[in-house]
């Protein structure tokens, strides 16, 4: 277990309060000056000595993407944006950072606006976090009366002007493009890739898009220095991470632990356990809803970090433990985040739009035992038809969960859904859908 | 994707109060110069506030010329995204959170309690007028599970019988404490904190 004195977010339950003084004693904005002193060059390799990832989802390693800005500022200015559009089902890491450790992301965004070279930098921040919003700004203004932000930040002879944008309930906006599609006052709706925004972002201009958490924890690896943090952890997964765990445990709670941490130890340990026990444990969610599910026999052996999980058919994601018990049903929890996924998607690209919303009839009439025994198949086909055809990611966390699902519970669906599909008898003449399914056999 | 409906009845003339006007243009100014558009969705914002809580097609007008920019671009911008309402909600606006993480642990039994002491039908006003409720996707406090958003703040960790309290105390106007209602401070295990221990109650 991590020891509290390596523990990043010492305030994470608000034990000391959100203030700048408070902020101060805990060891924040100490020695900012001396650090960018060290110029960027040292900043961006001792990230990368850190072998810090995103803690957004996707794990993109940080140093390498701010090595991807022009070393030069050209004609157009560079930008730096914080994705705090949190809302991926299971995660509330960011909401505790915005409320009660603000300074930590203020002084990282400092930190890497002068590594990246941007006078400018938007917080993006997802409009249901009115309060927490609220609360940063009180933290911003406080920094530019203390002259740690302005003309001259902490004394480092960097202009730096930082901004909140709120968003206004879109999931879709936590992708990095659609966000600066809303930014700059459009619907959120993903860019094609390349080019990538590190060359071309908001308005045309190059910038660099970072998870609050990522940003929270540059100034803390600064000044312990990058060994440090990838001694934490093992290679390629360092440091320490604020696990979220959530749904049917004794105490649901967000803890910061060490990268690789058993799930077994984090749901026991620091959740009170599951309901029930441990022998009534289901299947888990380990990062976040777009990951695929965990059936119980990975769950008592699986650690917590990004490898570990990819190895085991699913991904860390943004570290949102969702706990789900023998007393729910698991088919009808799945059909609940297709209907999230088919909410929120943003309609661009068709596999998505109608996949999301066939993938959640699906699942709901399957969740009745309404279904017949081939629509199974089907549905796992209809996944493979979105996964990789569309713009962004989004496809990938539709279908996964839903693949997920029947890769582990299978024979769970078909035991509800046993019948055999009335058109059967007709089967030389196949319906639309499940036509190219019938050619397959033919095959 | 979610379906918006645009309210029957809408109000001939919008205009933004003056002190709305100062805001607005200092909004504008967090943004670089003609790059104005960028400011549609915090005054989207404003002209919702100022308006009980929804935007009529006339604050959208308004708006297209406050930023000269056509209006059927803020047209989009109102419809894709779900917190700006362009129906007419209650003063106090329930937004029951129901994904996964809350429908664990039990967050359609708060949804029956709205039925029955709000509205049956999502997005109705209650017989007194004063209230309504809407089922809405993660809110992000999935720690705090279940809760709800009222209006701006959010309360967690609540039951059935709680829920009720609050609405009974919204009916008479008076605005109920938000936050946990498990007497959490924060998103900390309750009682078997294993982390932090030097700093608790500090």
């Amino acid at each position: 277990m991590l020891e509290d004195k390596d523990r990043i977010f010492q305030n994470l339950y608000n034990d000391f309060g959100a203030d700048l003084s408070s902020a101060k004693q805990r060891g924040d904005w100490k020695d900012t000056k001396e650090i960018c002193g060290k110029g960027r060059e040292w900043i961006i390799n001792e990230i990368k000595t850190s072998e810090l990832r995103g803690r957004g989802g996707a794990g993109f390693p940080t140093g390498l993407k701010w090595s991807f800005a022009p070393k030069e500022v050209g004609s157009r200015p560079h930008y730096l944006v914080i994705n705090a559009d949190e809302s991926e089902p299971g995660t509330c890491k960011d909401r505790d950072i915005l409320r009660f450790e603000p300074h930590k992301l203020i002084e990282g965004c400092l930190i890497a606006s002068y590594a990246v070279n941007a006078h400018k930098c938007y917080i993006y921040i997802r409009g249901e976090y009115f309060n927490e919003g609220q609360k940063l700004q009180t933290a911003i203004d406080e920094a530019y009366k203390d002259g740690l932000l302005g003309k001259n930040s902490a004394g480092i002879d960097w202009e730096l002007d930082i901004y909140i944008h709120y968003g206004a309930g879109a999931y879709i906006c936590g992708e990095e493009t659609a966000l600066l599609e809303s930014i700059e006052g459009k619907k959120g709706q993903p860019r094609l890739k390349p080019p990538f925004p590190a060359l071309i972002g908001l308005y045309g201009c190059p910038t660099i898009i970072n998870n609050v958490e990522t940003i929270s924890v540059v100034p803390t690896i600064l000044r312990r220095g990058g060994k440090w943090f990838s001694s934490l952890g093992r290679p390629k997964n360092t440091g320490s991470k604020i696990y979220c765990i959530s749904g049917n445990v004794n105490n649901p709670c967000n803890v910061e632990e060490e990268m690789g941490i058993p799930l077994k130890e984090l749901i026991e340990k620091h959740a009170g356990g599951v309901i029930g026990g441990w022998d009534n444990l289901k299947a888990v969610i380990p990062g976040g809803s777009s990951m695929p599910l965990l059936p119980k026999e990975t769950c008592e052996t699986i650690k917590m970090d990004f490898d570990a999980c990819v190895e085991n058919k699913t991904g860390l994601g943004t570290a949102g433990i969702v706990v789900i018990n023998k007393d729910q049903d698991i088919i009808k929890c799945m059909a609940r985040i297709a209907r999230f996924y088919k909410h929120e998607s943003c309609g661009q690209c068709t596999p998505c739009r109608e996949g999301s919303g066939w993938m959640w009839r699906m699942l709901e009439r399957m969740a009745k035992g309404e279904a017949t025994r081939d629509e199974v198949d089907m549905l796992l086909d209809v996944t493979k038809q979105i996964e990789g055809h569309t713009i962004c990611a989004f496809g990938e966390g539709s279908s996964w969960p839903v693949q997920g699902l029947i890769r582990n519970f299978k024979d769970e669906i078909i035991e509800r859904n046993k019948f055999d599909p009335i058109v059967k008898k007709q089967k030389d003449i196949p319906y639309l859908v499940d036509q190219h399914l019938l050619e397959k056999e033919n095959a | 994707m979610a379906v918006k409906k645009i309210s029957k009845v809408q109000p001939e003339k919008f205009e933004f109060s003056k002190k709305n006007k100062e805001t607005a243009d200092s909004i504008i100014k967090n943004y670089p110069s003609g790059k104005q558009q960028s400011a549609v969705m915090a005054l989207l914002y404003l002209a919702q506030k100022q308006n009980d809580n929804w935007i009529p097609l006339s604050a959208m007008k308004y708006i297209a010329k406050y930023l000269d920019m056509p209006y059927i671009k803020v047209y989009e911008v109102a419809t894709f995204y779900s917190m700006y309402n362009l129906t007419p909600v209650g003063k106090y606006f329930f937004q029951v959170c129901t994904t996964t993480p809350c429908m664990l642990r039990g967050a359609y039994n708060l949804v029956d309690v709205c039925k029955r002491k709000i509205s049956e039908k999502e997005n109705c006003l209650s017989e007194d007028g004063k209230t309504s409720w809407l089922e809405v996707e993660c809110l992000g406090a999935c720690v705090n599970a279940p809760m709800l958003q009222l209006n701006e703040d959010y309360y967690e960790d609540l039951d059935p019988t709680k829920l009720e309290q609050i609405i009974d105390k919204i009916s008479n106007d008076e605005v109920p404490q938000p936050g946990s209602y498990r007497g959490r401070l924060s998103s900390e295990p309750e009682n078997t904190r294993k982390t932090l221990i030097g700093n608790k109650n500090a």
